[in-house]
C-alpha cells in the first residue's frame, strides 16, 4: 500500500480496522476501494490454499484473498457478517476476505509502536507495526505480500 | 504550440493513409496496370506528402518526395513509361519515402547516406539529355492540398494600408486541376485578402457528350477589395502559375454592398465540400454569381446518371485531382481513439453479462412463457447481441497495411538473398480485430523471411527446374466460419522432407528409428530448436524459429498447419479468431464448478463406455476412439478440483485437438450448453494459473474459468506445474 509510508507526521491518517479469528487489524483507508458482502468464489486450480478463488466485481476478476489462512490464524468461516475489503496493491486490485469491519480509526503516524519482537513469520511479514486503542492492540497490516508470489510476478 | 503539435500528428496520419495509397498503386502499376488512374493515385499521393512536409519544414522529405514527384509526372505526362527497372526503383524510393515519413515523425535523424543512391536513381529517371526538369518550386506553399486544416494556411501580409479595387479573370486550365490544385483554395485565400465577389461563368460548358472529364470548363470573374498591393494577390496565385490565364486589374470599377458580399460568401465558402449537387442551375451561358452555384471544388459523389441539366457541374468536378474519389461515393470516417473504443467494449461485455443475469433471474422467478417480461428480456437480448457486433466491428480492420508491410519485407529479403520474388495478395479487404492484425505482424513477417529465404530458389535452380526465374509468394485472407484464414503460400521447391526428418535426428528431437508420415515430418518445422538452414543467414535463423510462430499463432487463439509438395512450394495456413474479447465455448461441470472449452479445441463429444478406457502405466488411461487410442485426461483431477479421478462411464469425454493436432479426452461430469463469452483476464488483478487461459462472467454472476486445452493437455504439464506450485509455501 502506497500510502503506508507516507512521511508526514503531522498527518492524520485513517485506517479501516478489522477483525480475523480473535486478532484486530487495520489497513490505510486510502488504499481501501470498497467493502462487500461475501459472495461463493470459484476455485482457482493449484491455488494456494488461501487464495479462495475468484468473484466478479462489476465485470472485473477478482481473487479473494482469505487473510485468517494467509495470516496462519486458521480459515475465516464465511457468514452473513464476513466481508471482503476490496484493496489496492499495486496495480491489482485484491479482495480481503476477513470476519468483520469493526471500526474507522484515525491515528498519527507518531502513535504508531513498532510491532513487538516475537517469532511469529506472520507478524514479521505482515504487520508493520500497532496501534494502541482503548486497550485493544491493532496491527497495521502492510499488504504487499498478500499476493502468492508467482502470481505477483507474472502481473 | 497544442494545436500545432496535433496538427503535425494529424499529418503523419494522413501520410500515413497516403504511404499506404502510393504503395498500392505502385504495386499495382509493377503488375502493368500503369493506367493514368492509379498513376495519378501516386503522384496525388506523394504530392500531398511533399506539401504537409513542407508546411513543417521537413527539408529531407520535400526534396525526396520532390525528386519523387517529379518521376511520377513524367510517367503521368508519358514522358517516361513504366518498365520493371524502373519499377522497383520506385518501391525502393517508396520505402524511403515511408522510412523519411516514419523518421521526421519521430524525430529522428536523418542520414542522407542512407538513401542517396535511391535518391541517385530516382533524379537519374527524371533526367533527360542531361537536364533535370523542374516543375515545380520545392518551396511551394503547402495549404494547396485540402488536409482539413486550414489553419496551416499561410496567411499573406497586407502589405499596404491603402485598399484597392482589383478585377480578376481566372481561367483555370485543365493542367491546374491535374496538378492537385483546388480552386476554393484559391478562392478562400483571396478571400482572406478584403472583402471579394466572385462570379463563375459556365459559359464555355460544352454538350455533355462533348465533355472531357479531366477539362477544364469553368472561369470565374472576381472582384475584390482589399488593401493588398497587386504583387500580394498575384502570390495568391503564385502555384497556379502557368496552369491558368490570369489577368489582375487593380483600381477598376465596381460596387458591390459589403452586406451582399458577406451573404455571397458565407453562401460559397460554408458550403459543405459534399454538398448536393442537384440544385445547381442549368447550364447558363450567363455568368452565374457564384452564389448560386454549390462550392465550386464541391466533392460531388454522384456519377454521371443524373439530368443532363446537373452534368456539366460534375463533368467539371471529375476533372480534378479527386478523380477516383468522384467515382466510389467516399466512405465518411472520424478517428478515434483505441481507448475509447476499447471502453465501449469492456462496457458492452458488461451489458451482455447483465443481460443474461437479468434472463436467469427471471427464468427462476418463474414467469409464465407468454409474458410479456419474457418477450422483452429477448428483444433485449437480441439487441445486445446487436450491439456487441457492432462495436466489435469498431474494432475490425482490414488485413490491408499489414499486407503491404510484407510486400515491403518481401522486396528487401528478395534483394538480400539475390532471388527474384514477387508478392501477390488477395483479400486485403477482410477484416479482423485490431489487436489481432497487430500480433500477427511478428510471426506473418517471420513466415514471409521463410518462405523467401528458404522456400523459393535462386533464379538459376529455379530456371533449371523449368520454373520462372520470378518466384511468387501467394498470402491471401479469407473469412471462413467465424475465423479469419491466412495462407501463405509459395512456389518454391516445396520441404525437403528426408533433410528435415535427419536434421532432427541429428538435434536429438525425435528418435532415429521413429516412423513418420509426410505431414509429420512438415510438422517437425515446429518443433523448438529446429531449423534446416545449413548456414545462419542475417535474414532467417536468427534464433527466432517457426516453434515461436506457433506459439504467438496459438496466443491467438489459432492455428497453424502446413503443407507442402516437393518441387512445387508450401503452404502456411493459419485460421485466427476474428475477436479477441468473445469466444465460443462449451460450459461444462467438474466437480460441481463451471468451466468453459473453447469450442474451436472441440473436435467431437463422446459418451465413453467402461470397455473402451484403458489403463496404461501406473495412473494413465487411454480411450479407445474408432480403433484409435488417444490418452484420458481426468480435467477435475488435472485442474486439483478432485483427488480421485471419475468413472469414465458416469462422464462425459470431449475429444479435443491441439494446435499441433494432437488428439486428447478429456474428461468432464456433464456438458451444460453452448454460449458465447466475454474473456475476462486473470492476469490483471492475479496471475496466470497454468491449465487456465481467461476467466469469463456466467449468467448467474459468477466467475467460470476458461480451460487452456494446449496447456491442460501438454505432457509438459505436471512439470510446470511443480514450477507453479512453489509459491504455496511462499511469504
Amino acid at each position: 500500500m502506497q500510502n503506508n509510508d507516507l512521511t508526514a507526521n503531522s498527518a492524520n491518517n485513517e485506517f479501516v480496522a478489522f477483525r480475523v479469528g480473535a486478532q484486530e487489524f487495520c489497513v490505510d483507508i486510502m488504499g481501501v476501494r470498497e467493502i462487500r458482502g461475501w459472495t461463493p468464489a470459484t476455485p482457482l486450480p493449484h491455488a494456494p490454499s488461501y487464495v479462495r478463488g475468484v468473484i466478479n466485481l462489476r465485470g472485473a476478476v477478482l481473487p479473494i484473498v482469505d487473510l485468517g489462512l494467509r495470516f496462519g490464524l486458521g480459515p475465516t468461516e464465511p457468514t452473513p457478517r464476513s466481508v471482503i475489503i476490496v484493496v489496492h496493491i499495486h496495480q491489482q486490485v485484491v479482495g480481503l476476505l476477513v470476519d468483520a469491519v469493526s471500526d474507522i480509526l484515525t491515528s498519527s503516524e507518531a502513535s504508531m509502536q513498532p510491532t513487538p519482537d516475537i517469532a511469529s513469520d506472520m507478524a514479521k511479514t505482515f504487520v508493520k507495526g500497532v496501534y494502541a486503542v482503548d486497550s485493544r492492540m491493532i496491527s497495521i497490516v502492510t499488504l504487499d505480500s498478500v499476493l502468492p508470489i508467482s502470481a505477483k510476478a507474472a502481473a | 504550440m497544442d494545436t500545432m503539435a496535433e496538427i503535425r500528428q494529424t499529418f503523419f496520419q494522413e501520410c500515413e493513409e497516403q504511404l499506404s495509397e502510393m504503395e498500392l498503386g505502385l504495386l499495382a502499376m509493377d503488375e502493368g496496370n500503369a493506367d493514368s488512374e492509379t498513376v495519378n493515385a501516386v503522384f496525388r499521393a506523394v504530392h500531398s506528402i511533399k506539401g504537409g512536409a513542407g508546411a513543417f519544414k521537413l527539408t529531407e522529405l520535400v526534396q525526396f518526395a520532390h525528386s519523387f514527384e517529379t518521376a511520377l509526372d513524367h510517367v503521368r505526362s508519358g514522358k517516361l513509361t513504366p518498365t520493371p527497372e524502373m519499377m522497383k526503383i520506385m518501391l525502393r524510393a517508396a520505402d524511403v519515402l515511408s522510412d523519411l515519413v516514419e523518421a521526421s515523425r519521430d524525430g529522428r535523424e536523418i542520414n542522407e547516406a542512407n538513401y542517396a543512391s535511391i535518391a541517385a536513381d530516382v533524379k537519374a529517371l527524371t533526367t533527360f539529355d542531361g537536364v533535370e526538369e523542374v516543375e515545380e518550386p520545392i518551396d511551394f506553399q503547402p495549404t494547396i492540398i485540402d488536409f482539413g486544416m486550414p489553419e496551416l494556411a499561410i496567411e499573406p501580409e497586407p502589405a499596404a494600408s491603402q485598399e484597392h479595387e482589383y478585377r480578376i479573370n481566372f481561367a483555370p486550365r485543365p493542367e491546374l486541376y491535374a496538378n492537385a490544385n483546388e480552386t476554393i483554395l484559391i478562392f478562400r485565400e483571396l478571400n482572406r485578402l478584403g472583402a471579394m465577389q466572385a462570379f463563375c461563368d459556365a459559359a464555355a460548358i460544352p454538350s455533355l457528350d462533348d465533355i472531357d472529364p479531366n477539362g477544364a470548363y469553368f472561369s470565374w470573374a472576381v472582384q475584390l477589395k482589399s488593401e493588398a498591393d497587386i504583387a500580394g494577390v498575384r502570390e495568391v496565385f503564385e502555384f497556379v502559375d502557368g496552369e491558368a490565364d490570369l489577368t489582375i486589374e487593380s483600381d477598376g470599377q465596381a460596387e458591390v454592398s459589403d452586406a451582399d458580399i458577406a451573404a455571397l460568401l458565407a453562401q460559397a465558402l460554408g458550403t459543405p465540400p459534399a454538398a448536393d449537387t442537384a440544385n445547381a442551375s442549368e447550364p447558363s451561358a450567363e455568368i452565374i454569381p457564384i452564389s448560386t452555384m454549390p462550392a465550386p471544388v464541391a466533392a460531388s459523389s454522384e456519377t454521371a446518371d443524373v439530368e443532363p441539366a446537373v452534368a456539366p457541374v460534375q463533368a467539371v468536378e471529375s476533372s480534378k485531382p479527386d478523380t477516383k474519389a468522384a467515382v466510389v461515393p467516399a466512405q465518411t470516417t472520424i478517428r478515434v481513439e483505441f481507448d475509447r473504443v476499447d471502453r465501449l467494449i469492456n462496457l458492452v461485455g458488461e451489458l451482455v453479462i447483465n443481460q443474461a443475469m437479468l434472463s436467469q433471474r427471471v427464468i427462476e422467478a418463474n414467469f409464465a412463457g407468454s409474458s410479456s417480461v419474457v418477450i422483452g428480456l429477448e428483444e433485449l437480448e437480441q439487441l445486445t447481441r446487436e450491439i456487441q457486433e457492432s462495436v466489435m466491428a469498431i474494432r475490425a480492420q482490414p488485413v490491408k497495411p499489414l499486407f503491404q508491410r510484407m510486400s515491403r519485407m518481401v522486396r528487401e529479403v528478395a534483394d538480400a538473398t539475390g532471388k527474384e520474388v514477387k508478392l501477390k495478395t488477395e483479400g486485403e479487404a477482410t477484416e479482423v480485430d485490431k489487436t489481432v492484425v497487430e500480433r500477427l505482424a511478428e510471426p506473418l513477417t517471420h513466415m514471409i523471411r521463410n518462405a523467401v529465404d528458404h522456400g523459393i530458389e535462386s533464379p538459376e535452380v529455379r530456371l533449371a527446374a523449368g520454373k520462372p526465374a520470378e518466384g511468387t509468394v501467394r498470402l491471401t485472407a479469407a473469412h471462413r466460419s467465424g475465423r479469419i484464414v491466412i495462407e501463405l503460400s509459395d512456389d518454391g521447391a516445396g520441404i525437403n522432407r528426408p533433410k528435415v526428418r535427419a536434421s532432427a535426428i541429428n538435434k536429438g528431437l525425435i528418435p532415429a528409428d521413429m516412423q513418420l508420415s509426410d505431414s509429420d515430418i512438415d510438422n517437425l518445422l515446429f518443433l523448438p530448436g529446429f531449423s534446416t538452414a545449413a548456414t545462419i543467414s542475417s535474414i532467417s535463423g536468427r534464433g527466432v524459429g517457426m516453434d515461436v510462430v506457433k506459439r504467438s499463432i496459438q496466443a491467438l487463439g489459432g492455428r497453424i498447419s502446413i503443407s507442402s509438395r516437393p518441387g512445387l512450394g508450401s503452404t502456411f495456413s493459419m485460421s485466427l479468431p476474428l475477436t479477441l474479447a468473445v469466444l465460443d465455448g462449451m460450459a461444462v461441470s467438474v466437480a460441481g464448478q463451471t468451466l468453459v472449452v473453447p469450442l474451436t479445441a472441440i473436435v467431437e463429444t463422446l459418451k465413453p463406455k467402461k470397455s473402451e478406457v484403458h489403463g496404461l502405466g501406473s495412473d494413465g488411461r487411454v480411450m479407445s476412439i474408432r480403433d484409435t487410442f488417444v490418452p484420458l485426461i481426468d480435467v477435475g483431477t488435472q485442474l486439483g478440483f478432485r483427488e480421485t479421478p471419475t468413472q469414465p462411464e458416469n462422464s462425459v469425454a470431449l475429444l479435443v485437438e491441439t494446435g499441433g493436432g494432437a488428439r486428447n479426452a478429456l474428461l468432464v461430469d456433464s456438458i451444460q450448453d453452448q454460449r458465447q463469452v466475454v474473456i475476462k483476464s486473470l492476469e490483471t488483478n492475479y496471475g496466470t494459473v497454468a491449465g487456465i487461459a481467461a476467466a469469463t462472467i456466467l449468467g448467474d454472476g459468477r466467475v467460470a474459468l476458461i480451460l487452456d486445452v494446449d496447456a491442460l493437455v501438454s505432457k509438459s504439464f505436471e512439470e510446470t506445474l511443480v514450477g507453479e506450485l512453489h509459491y504455496g509455501t511462499g511469504g
